[in-house]
């Protein structure tokens, strides 16, 4: 993925810890941490399962967040960075 | 069903002779994955039953029974040839589709390896089609797929240029065979001037026309209703192709191995017979999947339907259900008699999602392929759809209310 977290990542995120879930837990997982937060949390996805790459983009789309890149962390951990916002699903 | 031997001595009821009953009363299980498989179509059944007394025999041979197998493959060849409209010299039938796809792309790779080494491939091919280029060891350059799974001549273009040495053939199917959205096959093979196209059209043969703008072609008989163990390589005439691997002398310079010749002409019976019917089965398959498209959208929440919704093959469709398992889906689906297949990673022997999803950028979970054959009827999927909701329901209801 060609997408630079780094880029204007704020410094509050909140870690969601998804490594070693299988999907579609990683996706499940990450909509029960948003169900609580409020619009613009940022927030930071671990995950090690290849479908977490397509799915949590996906997730985002379908939801209405905003997608904000991945990069690889080492030893296949995969770190998704996500805006909570309502905008229209698409 | 038993097959049982007359040999004394044999005890009939153990072995290798004895298969599951099928209801003869249409009220079993409704298999929904004719994309993976397609039961045999009763012009094969009868030209396989005929064929497999009168052509047990190696065509090659100038004996009575040599010349009589030698008819039947020969009539086998002109009858796919009539179907696909091509030449009967351009027709060679395989073990299998895997092995047509690999003799299709590679044999033109080596027909061309004084061109240039490198092979571009499209994103959403076939495992197989796949792995043959990689297994080449040459450059492979990706050609990219839209959300819709299709892959624009541009695409193709900007991977030729990507792949950083000369190409010597492109290999993108003629329709995808989990999404079902067609590819521009003829506009792509117009921007590639000289540079050979493989066309992967296992998924498409007998359910739509061959597109034109091939050099080499694939097909696969169980798709279209004939037996397994065939499959079709489609060579243009004049085309530098060159056999990728050892040779054998059989009937014709591109085919290795004994001819299976009944299960030939089975599957050239079944292709013109299917041939025959697609102007009344396509509309109708693909009105049925319209309305597997409309129904499911509307009425399983957080759903993505996928593919392409009208340029498309007749006969499949693709959906993913949000935080649904896959493998949870199909068995769930399964016990109250719904036979589907699935992209999921849960569902398959590795840990990774389809590809072809995958390149699509939608939702590889809770991954559900419905295809249809035939004989599949409105009320086999009205009873579907039916069900669809509440398997999807039931899973979600365990996992509790989620945003």
């Amino acid at each position: 993925m060609s997408d630079q977290p780094g880029r204007g990542e704020p410094e509050e995120t909140v870690e969601v810890d998804c490594r070693d879930l299988r999907c579609p837990q990683p996706v499940i997982e990450l909509a029960r941490v948003s169900g609580g937060l409020a619009d613009g949390t940022v927030l930071a996805v671990l995950a090690t399962d290849p479908a977490a790459a397509t799915d949590i983009p996906a997730w985002c789309r379908m939801r209405g967040h905003e997608f904000l890149g991945s990069e690889m962390t080492g030893r296949g951990v995969q770190r998704f960075l996500v805006r909570l916002g309502h905008r229209p699903a698409i | 069903m038993r097959y049982t031997s007359e040999r004394p001595g044999e005890d009939p009821d153990k072995g290798v002779g004895t298969v599951p009953e099928t209801r003869a009363d249409g009220a079993g299980p409704t298999d929904l994955d004719a994309a993976s498989s397609t039961p045999l179509h009763p012009a094969a059944r009868e030209a396989l039953l005929a064929a497999m007394d009168a052509g047990y025999a190696d065509p090659r041979r100038l004996h009575g029974p040599g010349r009589t197998a030698r008819m039947l493959l020969d009539n086998a060849r002109e009858v796919v040839a009539a179907c696909l409209e091509v030449r009967p010299d351009e027709v060679t039938f395989t073990p299998s589709g895997t092995h047509a796809v690999h003799l299709g792309l590679l044999g033109l790779a080596a027909g061309r390896s004084r061109a240039g080494p490198a092979l571009v491939v499209s994103d959403v091919e076939h495992a197989a089609v796949r792995h043959a280029a990689d297994w080449t060891g040459a450059p492979v350059a990706g050609a990219a797929a839209d959300r819709l799974g299709r892959v624009s001549p541009e695409a193709v273009e900007a991977a030729v240029a990507s792949v950083g040495e000369p190409v010597a053939a492109v290999a993108v199917q003629s329709a995808n065979h989990e999404v079902g959205t067609v590819q521009p096959v003829a506009d792509i093979a117009a921007r590639l001037g000289d540079l050979p196209l493989f066309v992967d059209a296992c998924a498409s043969l007998g359910h739509l026309p061959l597109p034109s703008g091939w050099a080499t072609a694939a097909g696969s008989a169980h798709k279209w209703g004939g037996p397994a163990g065939v499959g079709l390589l489609l060579v243009r005439k004049g085309v530098r192709w060159r056999p990728p691997f050892p040779v054998d002398d059989r009937t014709d310079e591109r085919a290795t191995g004994f001819e299976n010749v009944p299960a030939a002409l089975a599957a050239a019976a079944a292709l013109q017979a299917v041939s025959e019917e697609r102007a009344t089965v396509a509309p109708a398959q693909h009105a049925l999947v319209a309305r597997i498209r409309e129904r499911v959208a509307g009425e399983v929440a957080d759903v993505e339907v996928v593919g392409d919704p009208d340029d498309r093959l007749p006969h499949l469709v693709t959906f993913s259900c949000l935080y649904v398992d896959g493998e949870a889906l199909v068995t769930g689906l399964d016990r109250l008699g719904y036979g589907v297949a699935s992209g999921s990673a849960c569902t398959a022997s590795t840990l990774s999602p389809s590809h072809v999803l995958e390149a699509m950028g939608v939702l590889t979970h809770g991954n559900v392929r419905v295809s249809l054959d035939r004989t599949t009827t409105v009320a086999q999927v009205e009873a579907f759809l039916d069900a669809l909701p509440g398997v999807v329901a039931g899973i979600r209801a365990e996992l509790g209310p989620l945003p």
